[in-house]
């Protein structure tokens, strides 16, 4: 029971990393963006590239990951998004399905089809004793990662000047723009802060998720999951979900495997029910 | 200067559009099974033009009903209930039903809520279609649907011959059907709807059952679209009531034009003649052209071939 909820804790802590930039790009500028994957992706073969070809250390891969999600990021945001804030959301989903395409096809044309094979450094090898339970050192790490990183972006929105200024932006854009805030550069520094954030979660997911060119598509449900079961706009929201959809997906796996991903899709459709604007909704 | 034409010599237009798909019978006697795709994958995207142009609500989750059609057809064949025509009715009510209850789900949501659920339901079925393997044959396809012969008299052959014939009737007479839909007052109020919610709200109308209706109608058709391809091919595969069918018909109806009778018919032609013709590359190599497609169009601006081609012709308002 115990290293169920462990393990779901580090599930979840992966799907926060990549689905918490969906979650501020959606709640800033309600777009629908079905490409999120596709920056995790791109960072877990940039984690990998670095590690496998050039032998740098698990810490700078991680760098790399999150750089490379950024820098993917930020390019496609000037090249497309940016474009189309204002169109209708059906834009919105042609654009990223056809990213993802682009992404998927091309990672198969690049790396092949296959899994790609990852070692963890030794230090995050094998098990360590936690409370009397022996929990696996790479979970652990995945929580204290996604620990940090909470912490951080908590800070960044709630105390800092440029959090203020998302706060503002995401409660009442208009507003916002007429009090000076330059809204269209907060949209392009947030949004490759989330890919970034994808890129870092793409790369530690490495040696929990695997990484294969289907990668956007497989798990582009699980982020919308987090994003819409929390509440689009904050940070706790997705928080709290992607816990719950961890340890209810891994806590499914376990006991009753027959179910496969059933009982995560019957959980969203039940919490969306309830809470059609999510468990935590944004304000205003 | 804009080409006029009258609504009559529109109507002109579509009974010949028609007798040209007909004709098709003779012209390509050989590519008839592919015609016959192509005019299933015409009634899908249709299907979904009731619920994305004409309501406007946003999903990506409606090979749902696709498959959900396909696997009752296919189910039926299997165990014993060959009967095409009722088999298709059976598929209809079904799927209707089902679109019916899931419009609840889908409409009182804001347009990602709508999205989400769905998408989660199409990835729903999808898992439960997967998992009830030795019901649905999972990852491997059903296999052994035998459908019987039309009427009692005209078996389904290897070419496609009694399958084009039988194909074209369905497809047309659903076809017909949703014209006259589309015509009525209650086309009108869902193209009100799509328009300007609010204003049909302030005049009376009861949006929301409006678009209900109009998601179950949709969802019906998709239903009779797939139970065709099924008892076409005799068999039912994972693939047809997946993420990815979805969005391909999307992609379908996308380049036909949205929000009009027959952009799902015109994409369906384009898209499966542009794909029978590279289906020899690498599949990755069709998926990064599509994806540029997507991008592209979405750049460009929307509106598809009929989109195009209400730029040029404009068709006389009758009073």
């Amino acid at each position: 029971m115990g290293i169920v909820i462990f393990d779901g804790l580090a599930y979840g802590m992966l799907l926060f990393l990549i689905g918490v930039g969906l979650s501020i790009t959606l709640g800033l500028m309600n777009f629908v963006n079905l490409a999120h994957g596709a920056f995790a992706m791109v960072g877990g073969y940039a984690a990998a590239l670095t590690m496998v070809h050039w032998q740098f250390p698990f810490p700078a891969a991680l760098l790399a990951g999150f750089i490379a999600g950024a820098l993917t990021g930020a390019c496609l945001e000037r090249l497309f998004f940016c474009r189309l804030y204002r169109s209708h959301p059906l834009d919105h989903v042609l654009l990223s399905i056809g990213i993802v395409f682009v992404f998927v096809s091309g990672a198969t044309w690049i790396f092949g089809p296959t899994m790609q094979a990852f070692t963890p450094p030794t230090w995050l090898r094998g098990q360590t004793r936690l409370f009397g339970l022996d929990v696996g050192t790479y979970r652990l790490f995945l929580i204290i990662v996604g620990a940090c990183v909470l912490a951080l972006l908590l800070l960044l929105i709630n105390k800092t000047r440029f959090g203020a200024m998302i706060r503002a932006s995401v409660d009442n854009q208009r507003v916002a723009n007429a009090l000076g805030v330059k809204v269209e550069r907060l949209f392009f520094l947030t949004f490759s802060l989330g890919c970034g954030l994808a890129g870092l979660g793409g790369a530690l997911g490495l040696g929990m998720l695997g990484l294969d060119p289907t990668f956007p598509l497989k798990y582009m449900i699980y982020f919308l999951i987090v994003v819409c079961v929390g509440g689009a706009g904050t940070i706790m929201g997705p928080f709290v979900a992607a816990m719950l959809v961890g340890i209810v997906d891994i806590a499914g796996k376990y006991y009753i495997p027959q179910t496969g991903a059933f009982l995560i899709y019957v959980f969203m459709i039940v919490i969306l029910l309830v809470r059609p604007r999510g468990l935590i909704p944004k304000r205003g | 200067m804009k080409l006029t034409i009258s609504p009559r010599q529109l109507l002109l237009i579509e009974v010949l559009f028609w007798i040209i798909i007909a004709a098709t019978y003779f012209i390509f006697p050989d590519r008839l099974v592919l015609i016959t795709q192509i005019l299933i994958a015409g009634l899908f995207a249709v299907s979904l033009d009731i619920a994305l142009g004409y309501a406007g609500i946003l999903t990506v989750g409606h090979a749902a009903f696709f498959g959900a059609g396909a696997y009752l057809a296919g189910l039926l064949a299997k165990y014993g209930w060959g009967e095409p025509f009722s088999a298709l009715g059976l598929a209809l009510i079904v799927c209707g039903v089902l679109g019916y209850l899931l419009s609840y789900l889908v409409v009182k949501g804001a347009e990602l809520t709508r999205l989400m659920i769905t998408i989660g339901i199409c990835v729903m079925l999808y898992e439960l279609a997967n998992r009830f393997s030795s019901v649905t044959g999972g990852a491997d396809g059903l296999q052994g649907v035998v459908i019987d012969p039309l009427f009692g008299l005209f078996e389904f052959d290897l070419w496609g011959k009694v399958g084009f014939i039988y194909t074209l009737s369905i497809v047309l007479l659903v076809f017909l059907g949703v014209r006259l839909m589309l015509k009525s007052p209650f086309g009108l109020a869902l193209k009100g709807i799509h328009d300007n919610p609010r204003r049909m709200r302030a005049i009376g109308s009861p949006v929301d059952a409006r678009l209900r209706t109009a998601y179950c109608f949709s969802a019906a058709i998709a239903g009779v679209a797939g139970a065709l391809l099924a008892q076409n091919t005799q068999f039912v595969g994972l693939e047809m009531i997946g993420f990815n069918r979805s969005a391909e018909i999307l992609i379908v109806l996308i380049l036909g034009g949205t929000g009009r009778l027959y952009g799902g018919i015109i994409g369906a032609i384009l898209y499966m003649c542009v794909h029978e013709f590279f289906a020899d590359l690498n599949p990755q190599f069709w998926m990064f052209w599509l994806g540029i497609f997507l991008i592209v169009i979405v750049m460009v601006g929307r509106g598809g071939v009929l989109g195009g081609l209400a730029r040029i012709v404009r068709i006389k308002e009758t009073r």
